[in-house]
């Protein structure tokens, strides 16, 4: 899409950064200890912690991904937000108090604490790297998105900008800074969500969503004369070329020098041309959208409803709505939605993004993006289930989560601080649904990039408004980035460098060593943060749900609840964990798109791993702990 | 270095009964997870039927499930709450006894 400086966001976006650094800047003096760094000492309050857990929790994945997924996918986007909340539960009732009784600083700490095992640390840490890293693709990608708008600068630096920033504020002050970055961001997400979804409500709907900041554009339709389903003229257009892809016709037209592509639809015995956005890119790579430069703005933003139903009746428009009949009509009424396709035509390569209506009342169920109903293979239901499997258990397993239950001063206040985080993140999943729906059909979304949903939404209705939102999107992954980056740093510094390879480092260096490798995995960061542009944050954070789920879960809840576990055990579950759930992904339809392959030749079509991944590691815990201790009986018997 | 707490907290003796509702809760939410997850792959259509305020069953469930956590947990920390002032009262009073 085509984005202009806004000066009023770059405002906000400076004073945002400028007092999240402020604030590292202030923390950082006091940060003398490995205590101080890794674990902010202990003494953060319950109250600061609950909400600095929703700040970690509410990363680019809830805010940019959750609302982008049900503006482009309905409900589906939706099936996140269930699936995120309820990995809480696992939290709260299997792991928060046990797990704070347990650890120090890090993951493999807790694990450790009955072993003192080095086979354990070396695989907890890695499996800490890995979880932390796949989180942070997704963060970084949705940086890259935001900055875009913001400053008009390209993706990338928007990544390095992230990057560089992090870097700064893990290097500076550890843990207590990441907490009250995450605390002022988690507080202020919620607070401007609702604000945003009041905005949403009194807005109504409307079959034109023209806004104060953004014209609506009406799609062109044409009247074409056709012979045997080929194009043969078109009013006062010069037909180009017409081209079948993926079981759609689409025809190229010229006018006053500018070409534009059509979607060639028959309805009735009649047939139509319907204007659809186009990116044209030459053998020279000069990318023109909708045949014309970018600066001149005719890539235009997208959704809508095509039929507004209230009451059984069609409107034109609705006044405000309450927040259940929102939901209603958008399912009783009918959604306008963009496809995409890629072709080569004539040496071009062109990448169509064209309408189709969809009844509210399939937009409003699961099945867009997994497909789950009549019809539905086995593949499809599997990596649903598989979907849920991760999100439900994956919560409990993530690293920068667990790391938080250390910076409380008691498991009392580990489980209050939880429970106020689960309020605050439930109310804001809530809010996803309207902010994402609300970007559906009111002409805001970028059909090159679903995460901007809601910042688009935001600039529909003010400048301030968005500015604002903008500027707390990018504090959130700020603060995300950086809870990462202190629990990737915890796992090489104190875990590898201090524990495997016995260092046996004083606090002063360990926390100099922490922050060098929160350096190494910020450059990382953003290399990564480049490489995967353009996917949904929402669906990357399922990998890394996933991975954790299977790598991670199974060793603590083993080691909570399960006596015989043995050290082992433990270590071989999660390389059991981390190579299947990382071989699935590696291998999956979406990767095989990456590597220039068709996905539809992917070996398998399970896109989440958690359903193979998960079961695969809890066997392995259970058969080499049994088999040790069958081994221990024998030697005690000889 | 040791791996041991952060911070040093005083004994917990409700812990086993914490332990126990955890177990207890998890499941009683696992149930109606579950049954979201398996309605939608075993019979879909039933997803899409209208309940409460014209909703669709599928969106109902779904916020339900969210609304369903809150309540869950809080209800959680209430009994954990009482069975730690409660078992503390019992220890102290046990001390002061001896």
């Amino acid at each position: 899409m085509i984005y202009g400086v806004s000066y009023t966001a770059l405002i906000f976006f400076i004073f945002f950064v400028g007092l999240v650094l402020g604030l590292s800047f202030y923390f950082g003096g006091k940060t003398k200890s490995a205590s101080s760094y890794y674990a902010a000492g202990g003494q953060i309050h319950w109250s600061v912690n609950g909400i600095a857990f929703a700040g970690d929790y509410l990363s680019a994945a809830s805010f940019l991904g959750i609302c982008g997924m049900i503006a482009v996918s309905g409900f589906d986007g939706f099936l996140y937000a269930i699936g995120f909340l309820a990995g809480w539960m696992v939290a709260l009732f299997l792991v928060a108090e046990p797990f704070k009784k347990l650890g120090k600083y890090t993951f493999s700490d807790a694990l450790n604490s009955t072993f003192q095992s080095r086979l354990v640390t070396l695989t907890a840490s890695i499996s800490t790297l890995i979880v932390s890293i796949f989180y942070l693709i997704p963060q970084m990608v949705g940086a890259g998105d935001l900055v875009t708008p913001l400053l008009g600068l390209p993706h990338w630096v928007g990544v390095v900008i992230v990057g560089i920033i992090v870097i700064l504020i893990v290097a500076t002050a550890g843990m207590t800074s990441t907490t009250y970055v995450q605390f002022l961001k988690g507080g202020l997400l919620i607070l401007l969500s609702t604000i945003l979804t009041v905005y949403i409500l009194q807005n109504g709907f409307t079959l034109t969503p023209n806004h104060k900041n953004q014209d609506f554009h009406e799609f062109m339709n044409l009247s074409p004369a056709v012979v045997d389903g080929q194009v043969q003229n078109v009013e006062n257009w010069n037909l180009i070329s017409q081209q079948e892809v993926e079981g759609n016709e689409f025809v190229n037209l010229e006018k006053d020098g500018i070409s534009r592509w059509f979607n060639l639809v028959k309805a009735n015995g009649t047939y139509t041309l319907k204007e659809v956005l186009s990116i044209t890119e030459d053998a020279n790579g000069i990318q023109l959208y909708n045949g014309e430069p970018k600066e001149n703005g005719k890539f235009y933003q997208v959704g809508h409803l095509s039929k507004i139903i209230v009451n059984g009746k069609e409107v034109d428009k609705t006044g405000s709505v309450g927040p259940f009949e929102f939901l209603k009509i958008i399912k009783d009424s009918e959604v306008v939605r963009f496809s995409n396709v890629k072709f080569t035509n004539q040496s071009q390569v062109v990448s169509l993004y064209y309408p189709s209506e969809i009844s509210g009342k399939d937009f409003m169920l699961p099945g867009l993006k997994y497909k789950i109903g009549k019809g539905a293979s086995l593949w499809s239901k599997m990596d649903f289930v598989s979907l849920m499997l991760a999100l439900f258990l994956g919560t409990a397993a993530l690293p920068h989560i667990l790391i938080r239950y250390y910076t409380v001063k008691s498991p009392r206040d580990a489980r209050k601080s939880t429970i106020l985080a689960i309020a605050a993140i439930g109310a804001f999943y809530v809010l996803t649904l309207f902010m994402g729906l609300g970007a559906a059909v009111n002409g805001v979304m970028d059909v090159e990039s679903s995460n901007m949903a809601a910042p688009l939404l935001a600039r529909a209705f003010g400048v301030v408004l968005f500015s604002v939102v903008s500027a707390i999107a990018f504090a959130t992954v700020l603060g995300t980035v950086s809870g990462l980056i202190v629990a990737s740093s915890g796992a090489i510094a104190h875990d590898l460098l201090d524990k495997y390879f016995n260092k046996n480092l004083s606090d002063e260096k360990k926390v100099k060593a922490g922050k060098l490798s929160a350096f190494a995995v910020g450059i990382f960061a953003i290399a990564l943060g480049i490489l995967f542009k353009g996917m949904n944050v929402s669906f990357l954070v399922g990998w890394a749900f996933a991975i954790a789920a299977s790598a991670n879960l199974p060793a603590i809840l083993f080691l909570l609840f399960w006596k015989k576990t043995t050290a082992k055990g433990i270590s071989w579950s999660i390389v059991m964990g981390i190579m299947s759930s990382l071989l699935i992904i590696l291998t999956s339809p979406t990767m095989w798109g990456r590597y220039g392959l068709n996905p539809m030749n992917a070996i398998h079509h399970l896109e989440n791993p958690a359903i193979i991944s998960f079961p695969l590691s809890v066997l392995t815990l259970y058969i080499i702990s049994s088999l040790a201790k069958v081994k221990t009986v024998q030697m005690q018997i000889n | 270095m040791l791996h041991k707490p952060a911070t040093i907290t005083k004994e917990d003796y409700a812990s086993k009964k914490k332990a126990r509702l955890g177990i207890i809760f998890f499941f009683i939410y696992l149930f109606f997870y579950g049954g979201f997850v398996t309605i939608g792959v075993v019979n879909y259509e039933l997803l899409a039927i209208d309940t409460i305020g014209g909703l669709n069953l599928a969106t109902l469930y779904g916020i339900g499930l969210i609304v369903f956590a809150i309540l869950l947990g809080l209800l959680y920390n209430f009994y954990c709450s009482r069975y730690e002032d409660r078992m503390e009262k019992e220890m102290e009073e046990k001390e002061d006894n001896l």
